[in-house]
């Protein structure tokens, strides 16, 4: 495999409902603002595209993912479709790497969109979970809100985790969206707002949970060669993880954890993994992709990470996941302010799915462009000259390094990959 | 109507136009729900009904038409299942068809005040995660007779069956097997 570098991203600032754009309008624009960004960079340079979204009842369109290339003029070359859930982003984008890494393209575009208000929202959560077993999952009341919720419950069960430490989360994620200008939301919340927000599925309530959206996002993948020839400050991929678990909570197992580099077997002599309290594909992909890029401890060898909280509890659940603590440590983690901006390891500068929205063919991908800004070094640029999120590098010794982190279903797909500056 | 006449450059009729001329889709009374005009949006209907095969896990549904609960356990590394599935997932090895225990406790617990559109109607329900003793899997279903503040992780919990069985995941259901009293932790 050969180095795969990120030249380029774009995204359109995700709404509740944009009527007035199709989803092939929203797409062109990620891409257009992705090229305006690399000026170098002709069409005619990218050798071939991948496309993500999630769901076809959401679109009503079947092959939808032709119809966005045609319109960005990427016909007759390679293209296809990619779709794992809530992940799906985050294998859109693992799937233009493949393309360029394997020496199949030297540039390959990687774009996604869902149009979510097409429906109203209760029937929206009803196409999100036929995403769960139609035999014996969703006829039982299917809600994927519940079927966090009772991982939640579990995880408090288990360790001690607290609602107020679940609020937590989202108090931290929307003040970081303050100041990101292309976040859905603009809240500056406490955690009383959190717990008398109302309850949708207990302990989740409505400001535990990200919003339904419509938006596009784009990311150009480059080889090493044509990267120098169009840009100035790429951004290389150095670790890539792909993990799965069983589509059905019920069936996950009860059996041991598997270790990252840094951790003990000690430390879960008598835990029970993964249960329904972890995400056992969060973990394997997490473990790939810091075995693929020479990580060792999360903590000291990253610099932030954006990562996939549609649920507070999934928040607190892959701080454990990640090893940025151990299992049954995040509620505790996020009390000590570690994830915050200014703290140990920022844990969603951008704000997060919970703030800025989660179109999902999208979602993994606009986590890929804020990564991609932050390592440049180029969020105020693209942020209206606000740079409040703007991280620094944490270390002298080593690049800035950041990891991304897509997730769908009660953790049945996850991507992890990690980003680090060229520069 | 009197037949016109046919000389040779054709009819001689002012009465009759050419056939192409009269070509018309007949009119009906059919039109959409606007929503708006400035995006043009309109409602678009979409309803299917399937011939949904349950296939090799049809037993299930029957055993629960008969009061039973059926699980899976592999042939060859017997690992027990308590939502059945034809093949194993720890070994990949074909499964046979068991009687679970019709007690069982919480292993994890929700209440829905909100759900999709076909279960709103039913808000707020308990969903619950239960766990069966000497089986290594769970089953989903459905808790009635206690709230979410009475609902907690090990409480006892005993199957019901629907007496007019729907042939769906809901034709069974739990009661609590023990006293219900207020939860004192959070979970």
């Amino acid at each position: 495999m050969r180095p795969v570098y990120m030249i380029s991203g774009g995204i359109t600032k995700f709404k509740k409902a944009e009527p007035r754009k199709s989803f092939r309008v929203m797409v062109k624009e990620s891409f257009d603002y992705a090229m305006r960004d690399v000026p170098k960079l002709r069409r005619d340079m990218i050798d071939g595209s991948v496309v993500s979204y999630f769901s076809d009842h959401f679109t009503r369109q079947l092959m939808a993912g032709i119809m966005a290339t045609d319109f960005l003029g990427l016909c007759p070359k390679p293209n296809k479709r990619v779709e794992g859930g809530g992940a799906t982003g985050g294998l859109c984008f693992q799937a233009a790497w493949e393309a360029v890494a394997s020496g199949r393209m030297e540039v390959c575009a990687a774009y996604g969109f869902e149009t979510m208000s097409h429906v109203n929202t209760w029937k929206g959560n009803e196409f999100i979970a036929l995403a769960s077993d139609t035999n014996f999952d969703y006829p039982v009341g299917g809600f994927y809100s519940g079927y966090y919720a009772m991982m939640a419950v579990r995880h408090m069960y288990e360790f001690g985790t607290t609602v107020e430490q679940l609020a937590m989360v989202s108090v931290k994620n929307h003040k970081n969206a303050l100041h990101n200008s292309w976040a859905q939301k603009h809240l500056d919340l406490t955690i009383e707002d959190v717990r008398h927000s109302p309850m949708v599925a207990y302990p989740l309530t409505l400001l535990d949970i990200c919003t339904m959206s419509d938006g596009a996002a784009c990311c150009i993948l480059a080889s090493e060669k044509a990267a120098e020839k169009v840009c100035s400050n790429p951004v290389k991929v150095i670790g890539i993880g792909t993990g799965t678990d069983t589509m059905r909570m019920a069936d996950r197992p009860h059996g041991k954890v598997i270790l990252l580099k840094h951790e003990d077997p000690s430390w879960y002599r008598d835990l029970k993994y993964p249960g329904v309290h972890s995400f056992r594909a969060g973990r394997m992909a997490t473990k790939l992709a810091y075995q693929h890029a020479g990580i060792e401890n999360p903590l000291e060898d990253l610099d932030f990470v954006e990562l996939h909280d549609a649920y507070t509890s999934s928040e607190i659940q892959t701080y454990e996941d990640m090893g940025l603590c151990r299992y049954g440590e995040g509620g505790k983690f996020i009390e000590s302010g570690a994830p915050e901006l200014k703290g140990k390891i920022p844990v969603n500068p951008s704000g997060g799915l919970i703030a800025c929205g989660h179109p999902v063919g999208a979602t993994g991908l606009m986590q890929a462009v804020f990564a991609f800004w932050q390592l440049q070094g180029a969020v105020a640029k693209h942020n209206h000259n606000d740079g409040t999120i703007q991280l620094r590098p944490k270390k002298k010794s080593r690049p800035m390094r950041g990891a991304i982190h897509s997730h769908a279903g009660t953790g049945t797909y996850v991507t992890v990959s990690i980003l680090e500056s060229a520069n | 109507m009197p037949t016109p006449k046919k000389t040779e450059a054709g009819y001689e009729s002012k009465a009759l136009k050419p056939q192409w001329e009269k070509l018309k889709l007949p009119e009906t009374d059919q039109g959409s729900v606007v929503f708006s005009t400035d995006p043009l949006i309109i409602k678009s209907h979409y309803e299917i009904d399937y011939l949904h095969s349950y296939a090799e896990d049809s037993p299930f549904f029957v055993g629960l038409s008969q009061g039973q609960l059926r699980g899976s356990e592999c042939r060859r590394c017997h690992y027990k299942y308590a939502t059945p599935r034809a093949y194993c997932m720890e070994c990949g090895n074909k499964t046979k068809w068991i009687e679970l225990p019709l007690e069982g406790r919480v292993h994890s617990w929700t209440t829905c005040y909100f759900g999709s559109e076909a279960f709103l109607k039913e808000t707020p329900f308990n969903l619950v995660l239960v766990e069966f003793a000497g089986i290594d899997t769970l089953l989903l279903s459905r808790i009635i007779g206690v709230t979410q503040e009475e609902l907690r992780v090990g409480m006892k919990i005993r199957a019901q069956f629907r007496r007019n069985s729907r042939f769906d995941p809901t034709d069974v259901y739990f009661v609590p097997a023990e006293p219900v009293v207020p939860r004192t932790g959070a979970a």
